[in-house]
């Protein structure tokens, strides 16, 4: 089970109060997480990644385990304590502007 | 009884204000979605409880909003949870994807840039949602960048009217300081071909299919700001108000001047008249008289404030040319706010109602054709859009 905590305005579009799980199966990557998110809460497909492109969006950040992921290959493997549920995976709306 | 609701967007939400037919108090509801842009909600002309609604926002892109209750409750069409990873995946709602076919004149892929260097159309966000005046279930969006997009299933998906940048003139389009955005829609309600709508800046263009082909309508504006004056595109109208017993009549607060036509288009002329400037953004008409239309005029473009820091609604029963200063409950002095362009609104009672929000959250309304005014409230966030529904 994934654990995904989302920021506070993705959070009341999804209608969700706190972080929402996921299950998913194969490989956990940032790729197969937001898929399985979107799948889930369909409100939420364009808003952390762009509608065809599939790219981040610019003022979107992942985090996990302490370490700034957004950089990272969208199918790379998420760090272990993600994919055994310890630790969840932050979906950031970066702080920008005054 | 018969009763007005106000749709007013703000940068931090969304307020629906409502008053039964006097007009005297009014119940504030909201915000919702607190935090959002609401840069435009408006109600379907056919069931006046389905409203339309876009919501935006610089991190997390567009959203659209679709209520059935007169707006207590809301919903992003096709966008409720799904039971499993697996379920169908919808969201589609959210989504506008430029129309690139060879079929309807493309690929038309650029537009010109702020430095004259030619630019792709990017999506960012929607400006204007039109709903139709007979289905309830269709609906237009003007979005930026600037186009034109339609939906017929309640707002689940949006296809682009590609023949309105596919006419020619695209690539000579360029952004006005607030974007290139299509923000105004005009739906004809003699003739259900009939659409007009205007971009800055670009200026005013004309569907009389439906919206397959499109033609620019802007003979007779001068806009000293380009390099070609009376150029065929490339002048920043602001917005564009019709009245439906005159639909040939059209009114243009353009960038400077007020404009007006009698040919729906194919020319205008100048009615700005004996107005203290004729730079603004919002121009409206009264419900039952075809003639009698409002304007808030702005210092400059440089300074996008009242004259001399006094509110006023500038009215003419001419349709144009002969202004009068509307001043009553309206401030005086030391008022600088701005009105943006989709900031006006009528109701269709008699005396109609006339409303308008400012970029410093106050929304205005009058009960008398504009003789007075009144605060309907006051401290929302800055107004973007205010939208009156009458309700009988």
């Amino acid at each position: 089970m994934i654990r995904v905590v989302l920021p506070f305005h993705l959070r009341t579009l999804a209608q969700v109060d706190d972080e929402v799980t996921l299950d998913i199966q194969g490989p956990v990557t940032q790729r197969s997480v937001l898929d399985a998110l979107e799948a889930k809460y369909p409100v939420l497909r364009g808003t952390i990644r762009d509608h065809d492109t599939g790219k981040r969006r610019a003022f979107i950040r992942f985090f996990a385990c302490e370490e700034d992921l957004s950089h990272e290959p969208p199918d790379a493997p998420l760090p272990e304590a993600v994919v055994r549920g310890a630790e969840p995976f932050c979906v950031i709306g970066a702080i920008a502007g005054g | 009884m018969s009763g007005v609701r106000l749709l007013v967007g703000t940068v931090k939400g969304a307020f629906i204000l409502e008053a039964d037919g006097t007009r005297k108090k009014w119940k504030v509801n909201g915000p919702h979605f607190t935090g959002w842009e609401i840069y435009h909600m408006k109600g379907s002309p056919a069931a006046p409880n389905r409203i339309y609604c876009s919501q935006s926002s610089g991190w997390f892109g567009q959203v659209i909003q679709r209520s059935n209750d007169g707006g207590k409750t809301w919903e992003a069409p096709g966008g409720g949870v799904t039971k499993s990873p697996q379920g169908f995946p919808q969201g589609e709602s959210n989504r506008f994807v430029y129309d690139t076919s060879s079929e309807t004149g493309k690929p038309l892929t650029t537009h010109q840039w702020y430095d004259g260097t030619q630019h792709p159309w990017e999506f960012k966000r929607v400006w204007h949602l039109e709903p139709s005046l007979h289905d309830p279930d269709t609906v237009y969006a003007g979005v930026e960048d600037a186009a034109i997009f339609r939906s017929t299933d309640g707002a689940h998906s949006w296809q682009e009217l590609p023949g309105l940048r596919g006419h020619g003139t695209g690539p000579k389009w360029q952004p006005g300081a607030g974007g290139m955005c299509l923000h105004t829609i005009v739906l004809d309600p003699s003739n259900p071909n009939r659409i007009f709508v205007a971009i800055s800046a670009a200026g005013a263009f004309r569907t009389d299919d439906g919206g397959k082909t499109w033609k620019p309508i802007n003979q007779g504006l001068r806009s000293q700001y380009i390099p070609d004056p009376t150029a065929e595109v490339g002048h920043c109208v602001h917005r564009i108000a019709q009245h439906g017993a005159k639909p040939n009549v059209l009114y243009m607060q353009k960038h400077w001047d007020v404009m007006r036509s009698d040919d729906a288009g194919d020319t205008w002329h100048e009615v700005s008249g004996n107005l203290p400037t004729d730079f603004g953004f919002v121009i409206d008409v009264n419900a039952n008289e075809p003639e009698t239309i409002y304007v808030v005029p702005i210092k400059s473009d440089s300074e996008h404030f009242p004259l001399d820091g006094r509110l006023r609604v500038y009215r003419s029963k001419t349709g144009g040319n002969e202004w009068e200063p509307l001043t009553k409950g309206l401030p005086q002095r030391n008022c600088y706010v701005n009105v943006l362009r989709d900031a006006m609104s009528v109701d269709r009672l008699d005396p109609c109602g006339v409303y308008f929000g400012t970029t410093s959250g106050q929304v205005y309304g009058s009960a008398d054709g504009g003789n007075t005014w009144k605060p309907i409230v006051e401290h929302l966030p800055r107004v973007l859009s205010v939208e009156a529904q009458t309700l009988v």
